[in-house]
């Protein structure tokens, strides 16, 4: 579904990542992994379309989205969530989702309903009516995915989401996850830190080092592999 | 038109451009450390203007003897203001501040018209006719005075924040609010301290001003422009670029009034505003 | 019927019933309170919809009432006609003005002062306009004060009354259909966060564009209101950057990006104001400026004690 090919930038002759290339392929959930500065969220600004990549190409459903704007890959139907979360705090909860429902539906009735339903998925039904700012962490977070897929997106790029989260929380959040990919097929590339949350998700990962992709395959694989044990996992690392 | 006419109106260009630097000075000093658009600074100096006209009309005092009690005055008034009205305010959105100092303005601008009336006032010291004379060059004596009081001003406070404690501190808390806090900085304090130093140049520049031009209520809300033309053409955070914007736009002034029309001067001043907030919105020598 | 329709339906009663319950000079206060409703409400769609401070909304006033005025003047087209040619030229300069600010990048306080300096520099570039009557102003002729002449906008201060009134009812249900709409919601978040706004797909450079021209052409609107009912304008009073501060009083008092907002601040402030210039007058003080350091004093205290304005404070209290 996503493919990116040789794709690079540098600031200001930096190098943040050079020549990286990988594909997230329908329905799957993919997982780029990495120490702090490897260049993960260069690469997803790139997808994500808030910077064009140097070098380098990449394809959604075989059509090119490199230089798009980030509101005309949110069309193109890639959604995308915050690291620091970006909440409309003078909204409502159920308003909030409805400036993402608004892209795909026309009416204000028909975009109160999608915001209702998706809200009711994320545990957060309850809260419809409360004003964001009110919200605790992770019911931003939550917020966050909610108003994305509210965008009908057919690929959501979820940015370092488990932040902060504590074990039960990003374990009900998984489960929210896995639920959506499962039950409509929806692909999922997420940046994460928090191991817990990528190899219970995860079917491939993508272990990127100086900005450069060292590793990929399936969470066993990379697990063991050498590189990923040496510039990241540690020795110690279980499955 | 005579090469020495335009000398002449260059050279006055540049002195009076002096004396807008420093009041842009203050300004600059205000929005660069504590980040507060402050609106009301025109009518600060104009209120400067005024204390000017009233200590000359009932002690016979020049202007610049005043100076500096007035500028000790002020300094006081801004350390109060910031501490009582706008230190509250930093955590607020921006536009929030800037209403709370338009409001400030609006106060002023009218308790100035209510106490003196909107007829002209001045002040005429002795010297105020004289003139240098270099050849077929004229240069008046209190615009030369006004210039090098600017410059002496603008001087002291470069030295202040070069080489001074509490100067480096003042630009610790403008660089890293946060950062510097976390060293123990009181930066509230600092804040006012500067709004205060900010004060004082306009205060002094105020002083000096009344020598050149008559001051009514109208000045305070035309000098604010003037002096945010100035600031953002100068460069923000540059105290150097305020005194060169302020020149520039002396010139400017000059020139346009002696070749168009003396009412087309301030046009000039929008237009370069417009320019420069497009084409390099970090003025000339201010860094972004 | 709930108790805000119910509300609104008394007052909107009690604004139709008005000029036989007031004199002349009660109307021609209600007009001018209308009138600073109406173009705060306008100013109130670029600055609370969008999120964009305008600081030089007058600009908007004046050209559209200096063309409706100066056609008027030269050819004896009629206000109608003069409004088109107003609104077109208002919108294509709110766009100017947005495009460069938005294309460069150029927001907050950056773009307020753009606003004021592009009014500053209009302001002075009417008084060298000889067309348009330069800084001696221009003079419209009033042909007759009695009957309703719709078409060239002649008549009793009552006609001004009701088509001040029903331009403000206008706005007002403009503007809540708006918040209720896409157009709305994408405004708001655009104005909460915009780098969120992008990442849901809406293309905020193009939404920023609307909010600017919809507040400009109403705003022009408000501009050949002034002009007819006026009949004089001058450089120096119509795009001085006092106006600009007297249209956002009303909407920041009331409280900015609100419905009601505009409205409620136009009320308090003209209300409060007039009647503090009785009393002093009824008391021989008579100076001038105590009516604008009043303004200032009231913006003061709303700023810092109301900070989101008047009317989120009285709708809570009101439970609307």
């Amino acid at each position: 579904m996503l493919e990116a090919k040789a794709i690079a930038k540098s600031f200001r002759g930096l190098r943040a990542v050079h020549a990286a290339s990988f594909e997230v392929p329908e329905g799957g959930i993919v997982g780029l992994i990495g120490p702090n500065g490897a260049g993960k969220t260069t690469i997803f600004n790139m997808l994500a379309g808030v910077f064009a990549p140097d070098a380098g190409s990449i394809f959604f459903q075989d059509k090119p989205i490199h230089g798009l704007r980030a509101d005309q890959v949110c069309s193109a139907g890639i959604g995308r969530t915050f690291q620091i979360v970006k909440p409309f705090a003078g909204l409502s909860v159920l308003d909030n989702v409805m400036v993402g429902a608004f892209l795909r539906e026309k009416t204000s009735s028909g975009a109160r309903n999608l915001s209702a339903s998706i809200l009711e998925k994320l545990g957060l039904g309850a809260k419809r009516d409360l004003p964001a700012s009110s919200l605790t962490l992770p019911d931003r977070k939550r917020l966050e995915v909610a108003r994305a897929l509210a965008t009908r997106p057919r690929l959501l790029l979820l940015d370092e989401v488990m932040a902060g989260l504590r074990p039960t929380e990003c374990d009900q959040l998984v489960a929210v996850f896995r639920e959506i990919n499962r039950a409509e097929g929806l692909t999922i590339l997420l940046i994460e830190h928090v191991m817990r949350a990528v190899m219970a998700l995860a079917g491939q990962i993508v272990v990127l080092h100086h900005g450069e992709v060292i590793a990929r395959g399936t969470p066993e694989q990379v697990v063991r592999d050498p590189a990923v044990l040496e510039c990241y996992l540690g020795e110690e690392t279980e499955v | 038109m005579s090469v020495d006419l335009v000398l002449n109106v260059l050279i006055a260009g540049v002195l009076t451009g002096l004396v807008y630097g420093l009041m842009a000075l203050g300004l600059s000093v205000i929005f660069g450390v504590v980040r507060v658009v402050n609106f009301a600074h025109g009518e600060m100096m104009t209120v400067a203007m005024y204390a000017a006209t009233v200590l000359f009309a009932n002690l016979g005092l020049d202007p610049f003897v005043v100076a500096l009690p007035v500028a000790a005055a002020f300094f006081v008034f801004g350390y109060v203001l910031q501490t009582a009205l706008i230190n509250p305010f930093i955590t607020r959105p921006e536009h929030s501040q800037f209403m709370l100092l338009v409001a400030v303005a609006i106060v002023m601008v009218n308790a100035l018209l209510m106490v003196f009336g909107p007829d002209a006032r001045n002040v005429q010291v002795d010297y105020q006719l004289d003139s240098f004379e270099i050849g077929k060059i004229l240069i008046d004596k209190a615009r030369l005075y006004a210039a090098f009081a600017a410059v002496l001003t603008a001087g002291g406070l470069f030295l202040f924040f070069k080489h001074s404690k509490t100067g480096k501190a003042i630009r610790a808390c403008a660089d890293n609010y946060l950062g510097a806090k976390v060293v123990g900085l009181n930066v509230k304090k600092y804040y006012a301290l500067t709004f205060g130093l900010g004060c004082v140049c306009v205060a002094i520049a105020g002083c000096a001003m009344v020598l050149l031009v008559d001051v009514t209520p109208p000045l305070g809300p035309a000098y604010t422009l003037l002096a945010f033309v100035i600031v953002i053409v100068g460069g923000l955070g540059s105290m150097g670029g305020a005194l060169l914007g302020g020149v520039l736009i002396g010139v400017s002034e000059a020139l346009a009034g002696l070749f168009i029309a003396p009412s087309a001067k301030s046009m000039f001043s929008f237009g370069l505003l417009i320019l420069v907030l497009l084409l390099r919105p970090q003025g000339l020598l201010g860094k972004r | 019927m709930t108790k805000a329709s119910a509300a609104l339906a008394v007052l909107a009663a009690l604004l139709i019933a008005l000029p036989a319950l007031v004199g002349n000079y009660g109307l021609s206060v209600a007009t001018l309170i209308l009138y600073f409703a109406y173009t705060g409400q306008a100013w109130n769609v670029m600055m609370g919809f969008a999120g964009q401070l305008s600081l030089g909304h007058a600009l908007y006033v004046g050209v559209g009432g200096y063309a409706a005025g100066a056609i008027f003047y030269h050819w004896g087209i009629g206000p109608w006609a003069g409004l088109w040619v107003a609104m077109a030229l208002c919108v294509a300069l709110g766009v100017v003005i947005g495009f460069l600010a938005f294309r460069f990048g150029i927001s907050g306080v950056y773009f307020a002062l753009l606003t004021i300096a592009f009014a500053e520099f209009t302001r002075i570039g009417f008084d060298h306009l000889d067309w348009t009557g330069g800084p001696g102003g221009l003079f419209l002729k009033v042909a007759q004060r009695d009957t309703w002449d719709v078409a060239n906008f002649r008549g009793p201060p009552l006609m001004y009354y009701y088509t001040i009134l029903f331009l403000t009812a206008a706005a007002l249900a403009l503007c809540a259909w708006l918040l209720k709409s896409r157009a709305g919601y994408y405004w708001q978040a655009i104005r909460e966060n915009e780098e969120a706004a992008q990442a849901l797909g809406i293309n905020t450079f193009r939404w920023k564009m609307l909010a600017v021209a919809l507040s400009a052409a109403m705003t022009s609107v408000s501009g050949v209101f002034y002009a007819f009912y006026y009949n004089n304008l001058f450089p120096e009073q119509v795009f001085n950057i006092t106006r600009s501060i007297e249209i956002i009083l009303g909407p920041v008092i009331g409280g900015v990006g609100t419905l009601f907002g505009p409205i409620l601040g136009a009320v308090v402030l003209t209300v409060l104001s007039d009647s503090l210039t009785e009393l002093l007058a009824a008391l021989g003080w008579e100076i001038p400026g105590i009516k604008q350091v009043f303004y200032g004093v009231v913006l003061l205290a709303v700023v810092m004690f109301l900070p989101n304005g008047i009317w989120p404070a009285v709708a809570k209290r009101l439970r609307l």
